[in-house]
């Protein structure tokens, strides 16, 4: 896959932590939830507009950023409001999942595998 | 005489009753990805691409600063030495809860390598988001029986004596390689130093 089809991105918003190479990202969830925001718009989860809308609402809510870290957990809240108001993932079911996992990690030793 | 040898020092493969989870966030970003891989809404391999595609701009590159510190400033380096953890947190790098660092310094007669044979552990706070090949079977897996072939192939060649110590990470103890500071740059500050130190110089599979 080549950089122009990964980077099938209408625009990075203009306060996206970035530098002149493009986004930057502090920890690598942030990256993973980047890629999740381009693979569902590029498969057709969500038009980039309603991404723009509901990303620049999280935003607002939150009032002024004093820490660019801060972004992308706006970010992924964003996502998951709009995956709950597009019926793609339940609220509970994420909730659950979210504890699914954190238990998966607290009973897999290190080197194996963390699977549910 | 060269001597290639495997460190097994607190290896704790084996014995690990279970991970720290990690962050809210990152729970969150699992349980979001996941539930979407498995619905088929989202294709796995094309996050992966994407993740992959960025692996050079994550993380905020701390470990070039901390070698950079280290070559200029002789007490900051024996307390790196003594201990990581606290001297990478004296620069405000904060370790994730469980892992701590242990620097390992190269020198004319010591080359450091670092794996994670079981697993892809990586001390992301001060490296940023591990290489793809230092993810794959291939790396993981010749490291520790042939670390002068992996080494050949990111082209770096050790004179015979040097002697190549490989370290494998574990859930509780990350490296970070000290490359050898490059002649010729005893005039450099440290900003200017941290610029010539590279992720890979860091990993052990580049010399600077």
């Amino acid at each position: 896959m080549s950089p122009p089809d990964l980077l099938a991105l209408p625009q990075l918003p203009k306060d996206a932590p970035q530098d002149s190479g493009g986004p930057v990202f502090a920890e690598p969830w942030q990256a993973q939830a980047f890629a999740l925001a381009l693979r569902l718009h590029a498969q057709g989860a969500f038009t980039w507009p309603e991404w723009a809308q509901a990303l620049s609402e999280e935003l607002k809510a939150a009032g002024p950023m004093d820490d660019p870290a801060f972004y992308y957990e706006r970010w992924l809240a964003a996502l998951e409001r709009l995956a709950i108001a597009k019926r793609l993932a339940g609220r509970q079911a994420l909730a659950d999942r979210k504890s699914a996992w954190a238990d998966a990690y607290r009973r897999t030793p290190h080197g194996k595998p963390i699977t549910l | 005489m060269a001597h290639d040898h495997h460190d097994d020092h607190d290896h704790h493969h084996d014995h690990e009753p279970g991970q720290h989870p990690p962050s809210d966030m990152e729970l969150r970003v699992k349980a979001l990805e996941s539930l979407l891989v498995e619905k088929g809404l989202v294709d796995p391999a094309a996050l992966d691409a994407i993740v992959d595609h960025f692996e050079h701009r994550v993380g905020p590159r701390n470990g070039a600063r901390v070698v950079a510190r280290a070559w200029t400033d002789p007490a900051y380096h024996a307390r790196l030495m003594a201990d990581a953890t606290a001297a990478i947190g004296e620069l405000g790098y904060d370790s994730r809860q469980g892992d701590h660092m242990r620097a390992v310094e190269n020198t004319p007669g010591v080359h450091n390598m670092v794996v994670c044979t079981l697993c892809s552990c990586y001390p992301w706070p001060v490296l940023g988001l591990p290489p793809v090949w230092y993810k794959s079977n291939a790396y993981r897996s010749r490291a520790v029986i042939d670390p002068r072939g992996v080494l050949a192939e990111f082209g770096v060649t050790l004179p015979s004596g040097t002697e190549v110590r490989v370290w494998d990470s574990t859930a509780e103890l990350r490296y970070l390689v000290i490359p050898e500071r490059p002649a010729g740059t005893e005039g450099l500050g440290e900003d200017a130093l941290a610029a010539l130190v590279t992720r890979n110089g860091m990993i052990g599979t580049a010399r600077l």
